[in-house]
């Protein structure tokens, strides 16, 4: 029997593939990120939580290149890098859904599908392979999109939400970001995103997804990494974590699970016994 | 197995959602287009139409307009301005715009008359220095568009007073400057036609290269399970294409034919057009119009782009203005001052190109400086002046952008970006 069809799959876990260090990040007056820390080894996902404006998607924008930090380290396999801009970014095989999805609404769904990316046969584009791994792309994602060769601004939200999946699997990465890849997204096209992160982590690649919905996020990730005010508020095993903790931990209702516990323990000593 | 031969045929995988709408007959197609209009997709058409309601208007006051001479003189006079409008087109697809195409013209066409009458030097190196000062002063204008951030808007209407400045410079005070008529520019540019012969030549070649490469387009597309473009489709278009051109040189050919300079632009026209949708370079352009920070978190150098395309846009401008100078055979303070510029714009607009970024076509430049060279031809044959010309190009350029605007609703609304 091939290890492929087994069901237990191949993973290549414990070898570290992105590690951020102390990043700062500031806007203006604003202190989006401050001594940031996040580790994703391959095959595994982290899921990355927090309020609106925690600092998760000035993270994820951080790492795919669109912002320099203004301090801190990024290592990628090992050896520290400067993520000069995106197209370094996707050199080291970082692919990202970025929330706004930053896709060209004059262009049609190949055009943006490889953006960046084109297949060509010496100057000249190869539509015709482009456009017929579009739709293998975009069938593995069970997409309901009628034609790709209509400009995206004619698609559904969730419509363009696939496109933008479906781009960030164009190439081989070796880390995908998912800046709340599902939040557009019907229910099939949702459990299909899900089963494409557990697809992603059993090939080994080391997936990073921002999510609001903890029912997701509890059942597609390994660890579950919380900002809160642009700082690490705590982190969990997801197996670990009930979602009230995680609760907690997000709206910051105590700094963190221990303490909380502690606290539960002090005001009844009985409830522990 | 036999049951896949008991199955109903597969679609091809682009044809499979049932929701598409699906093109078979020429109904079909003339209701998908009907569809299009109304959702402010209206590409080419409302030029074409224009230009067929401008044509039948001085036709039936004036029947000389469309004779076989007066449409020679026309293509001839087009070309050049043309050029320039190509550039604009670039321009106009990222969403920016060149003010200085004029006096870039102007300044450039001085400098080649100075160096080839004054100063004695060859005519090709002449026109070669011109056209390298125009991607120059492009480069000028990328360098403080892509590090400076200066908005194209600012710099480019310095570069308007700028280069006037560098025109009057160059000429010194001899004010005007006349090209030899006998020289090789003022011949190619008025006196060089296509004969008969390979008039029809060209056309066939034309023919046949857009067949053979429809014709390769379904063999790929099917090979490749795709749904191809229909045969009757291509053989329709190839038809009309044919009678359309062959009739155009055999009306041509009662007067002088295809001149080469009209030859030229049509050429520059459509491998812009080549470039823009078959190359990464112009998907590019197009993905920088649209949205300019996509395109650079999909790790497009956007730089590059705009530099590229403005170094290209005072490239067109230069050569334009040299071709000008040529078929004037002079050149004066007033060279390219004048209207160049804005007749340039209007035609890249009322040819259809967006001022907002991201839409348009080459083949805009070309439609669009017929419309307005018909509107002055016809004109002129009224012996109407030229305050009225002005007043009815400004007034066909407004209803040029009313429509573009009109349209961008349309396609918010109905969702076609
Ligand atoms: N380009 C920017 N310029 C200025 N401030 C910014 C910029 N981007 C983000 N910020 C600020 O940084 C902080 C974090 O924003 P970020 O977008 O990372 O939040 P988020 O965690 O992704 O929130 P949400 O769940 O709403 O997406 C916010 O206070 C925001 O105002
Ligand atoms: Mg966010």
């Amino acid at each position: 029997m091939s290890v492929i069809e087994n069901e237990a799959p191949v993973r290549d876990t414990g070898e570290v593939v992105l590690s951020l260090t102390g990043i700062n990040k500031r806007f203006g007056a604003v202190q989006a990120l401050t001594d940031v820390e996040l580790t994703v080894l391959a095959g595994e996902v982290v899921a990355l939580v927090g309020d609106n404006g925690a600092g998760k998607s000035t993270l994820v924008k951080t790492i795919a290149g669109v912002y320099q930090p203004d301090a801190g380290v990024i290592e990628f396999a090992g050896a520290p890098v400067t993520v000069a801009g995106p197209a370094g970014a996707q050199q080291l095989g970082i692919a990202t859904v970025f929330q706004d999805l930053a896709l060209c609404d004059n262009l049609d769904v190949v055009a943006n599908l490889f953006l960046g990316k084109e297949h060509h046969l010496g100057p000249v584009l190869n539509e015709v392979t482009m456009e017929r791994e579009a739709w293998r792309l975009l069938r593995s994602l069970s997409a309901k999109i009628p034609s790709v060769r209509i400009p995206v601004a004619g698609l559904s939200g969730g419509q363009r939400q696939t496109v933008a999946i479906a781009r960030s699997l164009v190439g081989s990465p070796k880390v995908v970001l998912l800046d709340e890849p599902t939040a557009a997204l019907g229910v099939a096209q949702t459990a299909e995103v899900l089963n494409l992160v557990e697809r992603l982590r059993n090939q080994g690649l080391a997936v990073i997804m921002v999510s609001h919905n903890m029912a997701d996020v509890q059942a597609v990730s390994d660890r579950i990494v919380v900002l809160r005010l642009g700082r690490n508020a705590a982190e969990f095993r997801t197996e670990e974590a009930t979602t009230d903790q995680l609760v907690a931990a997000i709206t910051g209702a105590s700094d963190n699970v221990v303490a909380q516990r502690a606290a539960r323990r002090a005001a009844h000593p009985e409830a522990s016994q | 197995m036999t049951d896949q031969l008991t199955d109903p045929p597969t679609p091809a995988v682009d044809a499979a959602d049932e929701r598409l709408v699906r093109v078979v007959s020429p109904a079909d197609y003339l209701r998908q287009l009907g569809g299009r209009l109304r959702g402010g997709d209206l590409g080419m058409l409302p030029v074409i139409f224009g230009l067929v309601a401008i044509c039948a208007f001085f036709y039936s006051r004036e029947p000389t307009f469309l004779s076989s001479r007066s449409l020679v003189t026309m293509t001839l006079y087009a070309a050049p301005l043309g050029v320039i409008a190509l550039g604009i087109v670039l321009v106009l697809l990222l969403g920016e715009i060149d003010l200085s195409v004029g006096t870039v013209s102007g300044f450039t066409s001085a400098t080649t008359a100075v160096m080839f009458v004054s100063h004695g030097q060859s005519l090709a190196l002449s026109i070669l220095v011109a056209i390298a000062l125009g991607a120059l002063i492009g480069g000028g204008y990328a360098v403080l568009f892509v590090w400076v951030g200066v908005p194209s808007f600012v710099f480019t209407l310095a570069g308007l007073l700028a280069f006037e400045g560098a025109l009057y410079w160059v000429l010194g005070d001899q004010g005007t400057i006349n090209l030899p008529r006998d020289s090789g520019l003022p011949e190619f540019t008025r006196q060089k036609f296509l004969s008969d012969a390979q008039g029809y030549a060209l056309v066939a070649v034309v023919v046949a290269v857009y067949v053979g490469s429809r014709l390769w387009a379904i063999r790929q597309k099917r090979a490749a399970g795709l749904t191809p473009p229909n045969l009757l489709g291509v053989v329709i278009k190839a038809a009309a294409l044919a009678i359309g051109l062959g009739w155009l040189t055999y009306y041509l050919g009662i007067d002088r034919g295809w001149g080469y300079l009209p030859v030229l632009f049509a050429g520059l026209v459509v491998l812009m057009d080549l470039l823009l949708r078959r190359t990464r370079w112009g998907r590019y352009v197009y993905a920088v119009g649209g949205n300019e920070e996509a395109a650079r978190r999909a790790g497009i150098r956007v730089g590059m782009v705009y530099g590229s395309v403005f170094v290209l846009c005072s490239t067109f401008a230069a050569l334009g203005g040299v071709l000008v100078a040529g078929q004037l055979t002079t050149v004066s303070q007033s060279s390219g001052t004048t209207d160049t510029n804005l007749t340039a714009i209007a035609a890249a607009v009322i040819g259809g190109t967006s001022l907002f970024g991201g839409r348009g076509s080459a083949y805009s430049a070309l439609l669009g400086i017929l419309v307005l060279q018909a509107i002055r031809t016809g004109l002129n044959l009224m012996n109407v002046d030229s305050d009225v010309r002005l007043i009815v190009t400004g007034a066909v350029l407004l209803l040029a952008v009313a429509i573009d605007s009109v349209a961008r609703r349309a396609r918010s609304s109905s969702g076609r970006g």
